[in-house]
């Protein structure tokens, strides 16, 4: 059992007592213990259930690489699965809950699956899952959703603000250590800007706990010297809690600030995201040290020999009192030592090695502890504390020679550099023989914008990992205990049984064993990076930080050659999972893209607008009335302006102004047909097709004067063309005299649309609108009801209809204007949705509806808008390509159903036989689809094979449900095919 | 996340500054071209694992277009021109070469 000592620990303060529950279990800490020194010192030794197996699991490490202890934190709307007991600070009234258990963490159902182990092997999802096909959606899903997955999801909107800041160096410590300290301190002097980032709340990383001395001080005193001149000087800035996350392209560094995670709803962000350029990043990251591969090294009690050492020295925990260290390296007899220091007991230092010598080892053995050179563990005892272990000789099959009772195993295989940051951006690796670990090959960095290097490793990081080494690099004199070699320990005992390897842990998180990694080898995975995804290893949260180096280990064994050859797998960033918040930060809700408002938005807003979004606009559907249904609405609107007049806030059209001497050529090759021709004062409706030549945008054009146009665009398109335009310009056509400018937003527009429409304008005065003055395809300028105006006489519904077109600061005057004194004609606005049906009702097609990428102008019948004079447009090359000119292509008709019901929107007409799939074939789709008030029946249009020539033939589209509908092929116009009502 | 230099502005700018506009120095084939040369204008792109010429837009900043040739294996920058340029100038070649002995040349 684990328990707080009653004196000692570096970073508590006893005087601050705080108090948190553990699955409502009330417990108290101190203000400095980490969630898992509180429960360790609480005396909860077992914290959770593992992922697959259901086993008991404790705390096995003190910081970023902890596998089990994951809780759930907090409730409600501020609940979080999954967090990392070792890192996140304790704070008063912390509610925390355990993982993975059903129904309780003493008595769990699922750890059924424990006994079962023999059917849960390695790929036993791919092996089990793949036949009979039924089992999945049946047997096997909801006894898996069920049972499966690491901790439970918030459903509540997460009530926490989060934030992201920009920053800017020229040198980037990762980690606080004094490796990352020292580099910062000359890079200080040296007088770049430097940002250090250490990821605890605490500087001085491992040495401040093992001791040493550096520049003739304790570390812990030259670390604080360390901060003090580095606060002192102005180029630098220190950053607790902050870990870096990644390095990414360029020196692109991403920084993961904890700020508010210990007081919640203070309205502090909880987290902030650090954006930050850097020339150089140093990455002082540290080391992780490793398990050993024994049978029950999962037992909650076994735990890393310095996790032992940094609960006891930094926390003042002892995590048991008769603790039995377990090594192939001199580091753990520090944790023996100190914890005889701390007057506890070890009964045994169990050593894989046959001849361990350096002072740590006489320092052992002087002062009492039985050191068992060449033994290893052939198991530990116990089930939900470790109750005693199995020595056995190293070298053998695990024959029992002694049994040693105790409550804690302290065990260390060595060290692995923390090459995260180094590697993410490409910095390669290279294999440490010595010390049994891959360290960053600094002849190979990752490289920048100039091809210089952007990382730097240092201290134990780069592979030095005493003190002394660490601090030599950083040119200052430093002195610790020398240390003897280090002896690579993948199995315990190595030739263990099957049945001591079915309980030998390599990934506690996923739950993967040594048999599990060598039946993986067996089966045919060579790759390590298949090895993973099959077996899981190194998955997950924790991505493997105390699991890869053995795993490959195993692997390499299984496959009989060296582990450099085998490798690792691709270190990704984030080093550890940062939160969806800080991803998102403040752009969420309102402010997750931005709004465009046309000058009468809230004039709609007041009227009770039902919005469609366009693009960034917002624009209205159709303004119901109380106690109107939208779909009433949208039919008023439209008879209201076939019958009389409506009003359309038509502003988010695209208005780009195209000018200069080669403007008309310039608008001839964006244009499938001729603009350069249009007389001053005409519109002309036009087509723009991308080089593929499909379809991308239409609208209609006016020649403003001699040497300028005016290009409407569709709402959604006006920025893409414009850049469209301005990519031809400036990358193929750069010597041709065309200016353009995207006046889309200077100008408001509003469409009079109806029978009554000239009697409103002329109502309004100032400006002749008459037949003779303004005909059909013209426009004119002047002043309209005071207001200065562009008037185009152009038709989108097929009724006599003006746009006028403002500027954007008399857009609301002119809107109110035609509302009030529209009211004697029976105006009323209208929405999107009755622009929509009345542009179906005409056979009127709409970007984005009938065309989808893939749909020619001809494909529409659009011949005549097609230039045959012209040697060249966008476009025309790829018209001429076989499949273009393909007669078999599916073509725009009108749909009728013969019911007069409204077809489903998209869906395809079946035609007679199979495909290779066994699917039905298809001859055509529906593209729109509406109910029209006009007609008083349902409207379509879509593409049919053949689809002009088949005019009256019925065909069948399959609706839901074995429903198939019935439709009438028929010309696309519906209403006032000869014009007659738009001509007056 | 790339950082380019804007040849226009001069503006160092990070890449969501920025909108990619694929290969540069292409020659556009109209009408008239046979259907290979169609083809390959439309779309047959190079994909090198080393140095290549990349058309960039500054599209969140001064909105003009410009050339750049990067090694799309490291992501060093060779160095960043104007769009109104048939072929990448000598100063860029010549930096490639230093850089890349053994590089090919662009065509």
């Amino acid at each position: 059992m684990s328990t707080r000592l009653p004196k000692g620990g570096r970073l508590i303060d006893r005087s601050k007592s705080l108090s948190f529950t553990f699955s409502g279990q009330p417990l108290r800490g101190f203000a400095g213990d980490t969630l898992a020194s509180a429960l360790l010192g609480a005396g909860q030794t077992m914290v959770g259930r593992s992922f697959k197996y259901h086993r008991p699991r404790g705390i096995v490490a003190s910081g970023a690489e902890e596998p089990n202890a994951l809780v759930g934190l907090g409730r409600n709307a501020r609940f979080e699965p999954d967090q990392r007991t070792t890192t996140t600070e304790l704070f008063e009234g912390a509610e925390t809950t355990s993982q993975n258990h059903w129904p309780s963490l003493k008595f769990d159902v699922g750890a059924i699956n424990d006994k079962l182990y023999r059917l849960f092997p390695a790929g036993f999802y791919y092996k089990t899952f793949m036949f009979p096909r039924f089992a999945w959606k049946h047997v096997f899903e909801p006894i898996v959703r069920q049972s499966a997955g690491l901790g439970a999801v918030p459903k509540e909107r997460d009530p926490d603000r989060y934030e992201q800041a920009y920053a800017y160096c020229d040198v980037l410590v990762a980690g606080g250590g004094v490796a990352g300290l020292a580099a910062a301190l000359k890079a200080g002097r040296a007088g770049k800007r430097v940002i250090v980032l250490e990821q605890t709340p605490h500087w001085g990383g491992r040495a401040v706990v093992d001791g040493g001395q550096i520049d003739g001080l304790d570390a812990e005193a030259w670390v604080k010297d360390a901060l003090q001149k580095l606060e002192s000087m102005e180029n630098v800035t220190l950053r607790n809690r902050t870990m870096a996350a990644g390095l990414h392209d360029h020196g692109y560094v991403i920084g993961y600030q904890s700020v508010g995670d210990t007081t919640p709803g203070d309205g502090r962000p909880r987290h902030r995201l650090w954006r930050i350029r850097a020339g150089l990043t140093i990455t002082a990251t540290g080391a992780i040290e490793r398990p050993l591969s024994f049978a029950g090294n999962d037992i909650p009690g076994v735990m890393l020999a310095s996790a032992v050492r940094d609960y006891l020295v930094n926390w003042a925990v002892s995590c048991g009192d008769r603790t039995v260290v377990v090594t192939n390296n001199d580091d753990a007899y520090r944790t023996a030592l100190a914890l005889l220091d701390a007057g506890l007991a070890v009964p045994a230092i169990i050593d894989a090695r046959d001849m361990p010598a350096g002072p740590l080892v006489d320092e052992a053995r002087r002062r009492g502890i039985k050191v068992m050179e060449g033994h290893g563990i052939t198991r530990v005892l116990g089930k939900t504390n470790v109750t005693g272990v199995e020595i056995c000789r190293q070298a053998g099959e695990g024959s029992v020679v002694k049994q040693i009772d105790c409550d804690c195993v302290a065990m260390s295989g060595g060290w692995s550099p923390v090459v995260h940051l180094w590697s993410h951006c490409g910095g390669k690796l290279t294999w440490d023989e010595a010390h049994a670990m891959f360290r960053p090959d600094t002849t190979r960095p990752p490289t920048g914008a100039d091809g210089g290097p952007i990382a730097q490793p240092v201290g134990a990081a780069n592979g030095h990992l005493r003190l002394s080494e660490i601090m030599d690099e950083a040119g200052i004199g430093a002195a610790s205990d020398e240390e003897g070699p280090m002896a690579p320990v993948w199995l315990m005992p190595a030739g263990a049984p099957d049945a001591l390897r079915f309980k030998a842990f390599l990934d506690y998180q996923n739950d993967v064993k040594v048999s599990d990694v060598q039946l993986a080898a067996r089966e045919g995975y060579e790759s390590v990076e298949h090895t993973k995804r099959y077996t899981t290893l190194g998955m997950a949260t924790d991505q493997g930080k105390l699991s890869n180096i053995n795993g490959l280990a195993i692997l390499s064994d299984a496959l009989g050659r060296p582990i450099p050859a085998t490798g690792t797998t691709t270190f990704r960033p984030p080093y550890t999972p940062i939160s969806f918040g800080a991803v998102t930060g403040e752009a969420r809700g309102e402010i997750f893209q931005p709004l465009r408002r046309t000058p009468m938005h809230e004039w709609h807003e007041a009227r009770g607008a039902h919005w469609e979004p366009v693009g960034l606009w917002r624009r209205p559907y159709c303004y119901p009335r109380s106690g109107e249904s939208h779909r009433d609405a949208v039919n008023r609107e439209i008879t209201n302006t076939r019958t009389n007049v409506g009003l359309l806030d038509a502003s988010t059209l695209g208005k780009i102004v195209v000018k200069g001497p080669d403007a008309g050529k310039f608008l001839d090759m964006l244009y499938t047909n001729m603009m350069s021709n249009l007389a001053v004062g005409k519109c002309r409706y036009g087509l723009m097709c991308n080089e593929n030549g499909f379809l991308m945008d239409d609208g209609v054009v006016v020649r403003l004067s001699e040497d300028s146009w005016l290009c409407h665009t569709t709402s959604g398109g006006a920025d893409r063309i414009h850049a469209w335009m301005e990519d031809w310009l400036q990358c193929e056509w750069w010597d041709w005299k065309v200016y353009t400018a995207n006046l889309t937003e200077q100008y408001a527009q509003v469409a009079v649309v109806g029978p009554k429409a000239r009697d409103l304008l002329e109502k309004l005065g100032g400006m002749d609108v008459s037949k003779e003055a303004l005909p059909f395809m013209q426009y004119v300028e002047g002043t309209l009801a005071g207001i200065p105006a562009r008037i185009f006489r152009i038709s989108f519904s097929g009724e006599l209809s003006y746009e006028i077109a403002v500027p954007a600061s008399y857009g609301l005057a002119l809107w109110e204007a035609l509302n009030s004194e529209g009211a004697a004609f029976g105006a009323m606005p209208y929405g999107t949705e009755a622009l929509h049906v009345m542009r179906a009702e005409k056979g009127f097609i709409m970007i984005g509806d009938e065309t989808d990428g893939t749909v020619i102008p001809q494909d529409l019948n659009l011949n005549w808008a097609i230039s045959k004079k012209k040697e060249d447009f966008l476009g025309k090359r790829a018209m001429e390509r076989s499949h273009m000119t393909d007669p078999e292509r599916w073509k725009l008709v009108g749909l009728e159903t013969v019911d007069g019901s409204v077809l489903p929107d998209g869906v395809y007409a079946v035609a007679e036989g199979h495909n290779a799939n066994g699917q039905r074939n298809v001859q055509g789709r529906v593209t729109s689809t509406y109910y029209s008030p006009t007609l008083k029946r349902g409207i379509a249009m879509g593409l049919v094979k053949h689809g002009p020539e088949r005019t009256g033939e019925v065909i069948d589209f399959p609706g839901d449900n074995g429903a198939v509908h019935q439709a009438r092929i028929v010309d696309p116009c519906f209403y006032d095919k000869d014009g007659e009502k738009q001509n007056v | 996340m790339l950082t380019l230099t804007c040849p226009y502005c001069g503006v160092t700018a990070e890449e969501t500054e920025l909108a990619p506009g694929g290969e540069a120095h292409l020659k556009r084939f109209g009408p008239g071209s046979s259907d290979e040369e169609f083809e390959s204008y439309m779309f047959a792109r190079k994909n090198p694992k080393g140095v290549h010429f990349e058309r960039w837009r500054h599209a969140n900043g001064c909105g003009k277009w410009f050339l750049a040739a990067r090694c799309t294996a490291t992501l060093e920058v060779f160095g960043t021109y104007s769009a109104q340029t048939k072929e990448p100038p000598a100063d860029i070649i010549a930096a490639i070469k230093a850089k890349r002995p053994g590089w090919e040349g662009y065509k």
